[in-house]
């Protein structure tokens, strides 16, 4: 590695640890911080297999609300940073990138933490109405965020690619790292899962059905299953605007096109 | 003298929009986030009022907390109300802390169903489908179409929110969000179904039995061509539904994803799995 894929790779991890939190961009997700790794480490074609596959292992991994899902940031650039210049297998990088995300968790739970002190700093710059210190309070949040994963991937990038680390690598048997290469194919059922309880919606759950057994049988590509969905969302707010119209309908009285707007309704869930 | 905000301050919250989660904190969350996105408006509009700068500083240092690309309608209405303010409408301290807090709560949960139930998944599904192959394509779709979407739907919620103005509360109050919501909904949960078949991989090549027919033909039944002539995609969705259910009784993600590696794991020992 020479000095200018160090620096650049401190540059990687410390975007992908402010995006972790910004959630804007996605610098943090597998996807992106991985094949970034890779391009700056000269291997963008393994930096893309592995983020396409730990992006899988990630899918549901979101924050919503004030809770805190696994850290995808720290998992995927120092898996990316090991696979690549160890020379290691897919197998390998999902093995470390679990446990990474754990504790990548743990690490930004921590900067969430000590960033209250910046809130209260923000609080005194403001009975000064003083624009620039709430800015640099808001700065040093991000900062922090940003160190949480550039100083471990410093760290790692220094020994990657070391006999001891490869030597340490290799020594997960074969059969751990072909099972969860396997498990690699069904991981992501648990971003499905999460994304569902999130919708929070089971008298939609005929939809996701729907969309299951056209999968099973036919061989529609995701495009066509978006354009599906948006025609299936057409009619089921056909159906919720009849359904507010009759109870409001029934509020003052009138109930008169009460029996033919419930026909109706049935018909969008038949579609 | 009026004090109108301008195209450019405009512009430079849409800006200060892309940071807002920057200092997230667990005691008021994205609230350090939405005063620093609003500062350009304050600074035109109070300018040379101190006690007023501060005590509009105060107002927005409170805990806000939503879904982050829907923060920027709040922020364009609260910039529309803090001008009105400025020039001597009676608009109290309350009425704008009311109606950040009025929309926060709505514009989560359109956002969250949208934006990481939906569009989020889909793509970054699509994206990663595409990157196993080692194509650089995955990456761009993802990252290119994401933010696009996002892109313009801070750079509309700024501007939207500032010109409508209060006006939008009323709007955001009717039907039309739950409609937006519900659709989403829909939209995300067919996706999610197909996903659940197309975008998992299982492979159960345990033999359970191999005869020669009467053709001479070696005919072979594993676990997987019997789940197949029953349903495909049977075993993921059932493992969906298992985690669905563990989720509901509060285990975390990560001890589940454990669980899914030992079962790989002690399958592909056993040659369960391949």
């Amino acid at each position: 590695m020479t000095t200018i894929q160090f620096i650049l790779l401190i540059l990687v991890a410390a975007i992908a640890g402010m995006g972790s939190v910004l959630d804007e961009c996605q610098f943090h997700r597998p996807l992106v911080a991985c094949t970034l790794v890779g391009l700056v480490l000269g291997d963008v074609t393994t930096g893309i297999i592995l983020g396409g596959t730990l992006e899988m292992l990630a899918l549901g991994w979101m924050n919503v609300g004030a809770a805190m899902a696994p850290d995808a940031a720290l998992a995927s650039v120092i898996s990316a940073i090991l696979v690549i210049v160890g020379h290691q297998s897919i197998g390998a990088g999902i093995a470390i990138a679990v446990p990474l995300a754990a504790a990548g968790q743990v690490l930004t739970i921590f900067v969430r933490t000590i960033t209250v002190f910046f809130q209260h700093l923000a609080d005194r710059f403001a009975l000064d109405a003083n624009g620039f210190g709430i800015e640099m309070c808001h700065l040093g949040g991000l900062l922090l965020q940003g160190i949480r994963v550039a100083v471990p991937a410093a760290l790692v990038a220094a020994i990657a690619g070391t006999d001891t680390v490869n030597a340490l690598l290799a020594s997960i048997p074969e059969v751990i790292t072909r099972g969860l290469q396997v498990s690699g194919g069904f991981i992501v059922v648990v971003g499905y899962a999460m994304v569902i309880n999130m919708m929070n919606a089971k008298a939609l759950m005929p939809f996701f059905f729907l969309g299951f057994l056209i999968a099973v049988f036919t061989n529609v590509n995701l495009i066509g299953f978006g354009a599906i969905g948006l025609i299936a969302a057409y009619f089921h707010i056909k159906g919720l605007q009849r359904d507010i119209a009759i109870e409001q309908a029934a509020q003052t009285g009138g109930s008169a096109a009460g029996g033919d707007g419930l026909d109706d309704i049935d018909d969008s869930e038949l579609m | 003298m009026e004090k109108t905000l301008n195209k450019k301050d405009l512009i430079n919250v849409f800006i200060r929009s892309n940071f807002l989660l920057g200092s997230f904190n667990f005691e008021r969350m994205q609230a350090i986030g939405f005063c620093v996105s609003l500062l350009p408006v304050l600074r035109k509009v109070y300018k040379g009022d101190k006690a007023a700068m501060s005590a509009a500083m105060k107002r927005h240092l409170e805990f806000f907390n939503t879904q982050p690309f829907l923060a920027s309608p709040i922020m364009g209405i609260t910039a529309a109300m803090e001008e009105k303010k400025a020039n001597g409408a009676d608009i109290s301290d309350q009425t704008i802390s009311g109606v950040k807090v009025g929309l926060m709560g709505p514009l989560a949960g359109v956002g969250d169903p949208i934006f990481w139930g939906t569009l989020r998944p889909v793509l970054a599904a699509l994206g990663a489908g595409i990157a196993l192959t080692g194509s650089i394509a995955g990456p761009l779709i993802f990252f290119i179409v994401f933010n696009a979407i996002r892109l313009a739907t801070n750079w509309y919620g700024v501007m939207y929110g500032y010109s409508k103005g209060t006006e939008l509360v009323n709007e955001m109050g009717g039907n039309r969000m739950r409609f937006l919501t519900e659709g989403s909904s829909v939209l995300g949960l067919l996706v999610m179904g197909a996903l659940v078949a197309k975008w998992t991989t299982v492979n159960m090549p345990l033999v359970l039995s191999s005869y020669t027919n009467s053709a001479g033909e070696q005919v072979t039944t594993t676990v997987q061509t019997i789940l197949d002539s029953l349903m495909p995609g049977m075993v993921p969705l059932l493992m969906t539904f298992a985690c669905m259910w563990l989720l509901k009784k509060n285990v975390n993600p990560l001890v589940i994803i454990l669980g899914l590696f030992a079962l790989g794991i002690l399958g592909y020992a056993i040659g369960l799995f391949a």
